[in-house]
């Protein structure tokens, strides 16, 4: 692949001197970051998801419950039909169901729900993912944050100087 | 470490979270073993007992009309009571942001996958042809028989199937970004394993992201399922008009119960894991005090509950409920009430004393005691139950035999066999959510003064 765009990682050690290079970066007109931190922390978050939709793994978690819930629906209801029987002098099926059939109903939309929802993650996360990014080091896991800036190749020594006046341990290209 | 900060001294960084965790997967010394074979051992009688079973029929288990369900159904909603914690910790106290719950969740998590694996297997042994398991599921067949959806045995199906698949989407999502973690301070083969199963996590801002939301929307299914497992296993009792059985109290009383069990357990397994693999930093007094607390609160709802049953009982003026219990409270089985009342009304209350809420002597002899009567609790639900009807024809009472008593306790060397082999291989404290309770490290300290 052509150079068309070089990455230039900083390696921090605290959250606020992450969160002063992500401002300024931004404040730079640089939006192609990616940012590796060991846990979800706040304060980065409120930077990067200023500008940002919600994750959509929600619409996989109701679409998910939806299918579940009709599913079950029509299961239940489907099989009663196929053999009719008045059981306790109740009619075999009910409009818009019968009580017996809302817990599998509910158990149903959970179980679809909860692995649509596991689907989402997995999919708009881009995992399974297996080759380890250029940009990542081992620490990011550990006690590390890291800041990858995607830039043009010549921009690279005014984010190096970003970065480092920010207050990065470690800055490499 | 070069982090200031507004830190106590005794404060772990996070350096020390996954050094400190990663010290719980070395090699494991000769007291791992010694627990293992006694484990081994047991769960060896344990087959043995089933593969006799199986071979003489269910006599063998000591089933005899009325008593046809016995100690099999007993054990079996006594394990899905204890699998009630881990996702009781790992949903509803995440959503109420519960801090508290991050050290001890990944292991309650654990917990609950096994304590539900290991009540799955007493449908089967109960079943006595195990084979044909499968009856149970809605599978398509050419004669168009299906399970009968109107029956709390099909729902309990559904529901505990639904249970363990989602505790375990629960616990393997939270596991992936520690399994990261591992992947990454390993070498050689163990690197390629942890590498695949954190599935190339790494940590950036858009897997963050994405996990994040997923994971409350998890917290937000699995809270409804919390309360509704335990309330369709009580309706297998409870749907049916068997007196002693038949209250509408039961959904609440089952999962208040499970609850108190399942919190007794989580100490069971946690206080050992603090002391062997030195975890006083994480697991602090202070969570010891706090699941304490839910033991008092839940024995005391519990206790209540044993009280409006027996009310209601004997206020409802039907012949064959208050022939029931009074039969259950002085004839064959009153050893095993007042077992039951002892463990879950009068033991627990050593807890309202700061001092017993934070030792460990007294948490486990209190847990202890909480598992022995709540077992005896579903058993006094189920045997007596059973053993005084509405005909006194129908009467009979139930003698355990070696083998169905081999079984039940064979059951927890299988539930212990998975646990600790779990504690080896995969971190029983989660590094992230540790982390997440630790000030976060900052350059310049007026910035952490929020926290």
């Amino acid at each position: 692949m052509a150079p068309t765009t070089s990455t230039v990682v900083g390696v921090f050690a605290h959250v606020d001197t992450t969160v002063r290079a992500l401002e300024e970066l931004r404040a730079k007109g640089y939006h192609d970051l990616t940012v590796y931190t060991p846990l979800p922390v706040h304060e980065i978050e409120d930077v990067l998801e200023r500008d940002r939709p919600v994750s959509r793994v929600r619409v996989f978690t109701l679409l998910g419950g939806i299918i579940g819930l009709i599913a079950a629906w029509l299961l239940t209801q489907w099989t009663s039909l196929t053999w009719s029987l008045f059981v306790g002098g109740k009619p075999p099926i009910g409009f818009p169901v019968s009580p017996p059939y809302i817990v599998i109903m509910f158990e149903m939309m959970v179980l679809f729900g909860g692995i649509a929802t596991l689907i989402g993650m997995v999919v708009l996360g881009r995992l399974p993912k297996f080759r380890v990014s250029p940009s990542y080091d081992p620490r990011f896991t550990n006690d590390r944050f890291g800041v990858a800036v995607h830039c043009a190749p010549e921009r690279i020594p005014s984010v190096r100087d970003i970065l480092g006046g920010a207050g990065a341990e470690e800055v490499r290209a | 470490m070069s982090v200031a900060g507004p830190r106590h001294p005794g404060t772990p960084t996070y350096g020390d979270v996954n050094r400190d965790v990663l010290a719980t997967l070395r090699p494991p010394g000769n007291l791992y073993f010694a627990w293992m074979s006694i484990v081994g051992l047991l769960l060896t009688c344990f087959v043995l007992a089933w593969t006799y079973q199986i071979f003489i029929g269910m006599g063998a288990a000591g089933k005899r009309t009325p008593q046809m369900w016995a100690m099999y159904i007993t054990t079996f909603v006594f394990w899905i009571g204890i699998g009630h914690a881990g996702t009781l910790i790992s949903a509803v106290l995440y959503l109420f942001r519960a801090r508290w719950r991050t050290s001890i969740y990944r292991g309650a998590e654990a917990m609950t996958i096994f304590a539900v694996m290991t009540a799955g297997l007493f449908p089967l042994i109960h079943a006595g042809r195990m084979w044909f398991a499968y009856f149970l599921l809605p599978y398509p067949n050419q004669r168009e028989l299906w399970p009968n959806f109107k029956s709390p045995l099909v729902w309990d199906v559904f529901a505990i199937s639904t249970y363990l698949s989602i505790s375990t989407v629960f616990f393997i999502v939270g596991l992936i970004p520690d399994i990261a973690a591992l992947r990454d301070a390993s070498t050689g083969w163990r690197r390629r394993i942890y590498a695949m199963l954190s599935l190339g996590w790494e940590g950036s801002d858009s897997q963050w992201r994405h996990y994040r939301r997923a994971y409350g929307l998890l917290a937000a299914l699995a809270t409804p399922l919390v309360l509704s497992v335990h309330s369709v296993v009580s309706w297998d009792f409870a749907m049916a008009l068997v007196p002693g059985w038949h209250s509408t109290l039961f959904a609440p009383f089952f999962v208040d119960g499970a609850i108190f069990s399942g919190f007794a357990m989580v100490l069971i397994l946690v206080l050992p894991m603090r002391y062997y693999f030195n975890l006083h930093a994480y697991i602090q007094d202070r969570h010891l005090d706090a699941m304490a607390k839910l033991i008092l609160v839940t024995g005391l709802v519990l206790t209540y509950f044993y009280a409006c049953e027996l009310f209601t009982s004997w206020y409802s003026g039907d012949h064959f409920e208050k022939a029931s219990l009074f039969w259950r409270l002085t004839d064959t089985y009153w050893w095993a009430l007042a077992t039951m009342y002892f463990c879950n009304c009068v033991a627990p209350l050593i807890l309202f004393w700061k001092k017993a809420r934070t030792s460990p002597f007294w948490l486990y002899v209190v847990s202890i005691l909480v598992l022995i009567g709540m077992w005896f609790e579903r058993f006094n639900i189920i045997v007596p139950s059973l053993g005084h009807d509405f005909y006194p024809y129908t009467w009979g009472i139930y003698v355990p035999t070696i083998t169905d008593s081999t079984i039940v306790i064979g059951s927890f060397a299988w539930f212990f066999l998975l646990f600790l082999g779990f504690i080896k291989v995969m971190p029983s404290l989660s590094v992230v959510e540790v982390k997440e309770t630790l000030p976060p490290p900052m350059k310049d300290a007026t910035h952490g003064a929020h926290h």
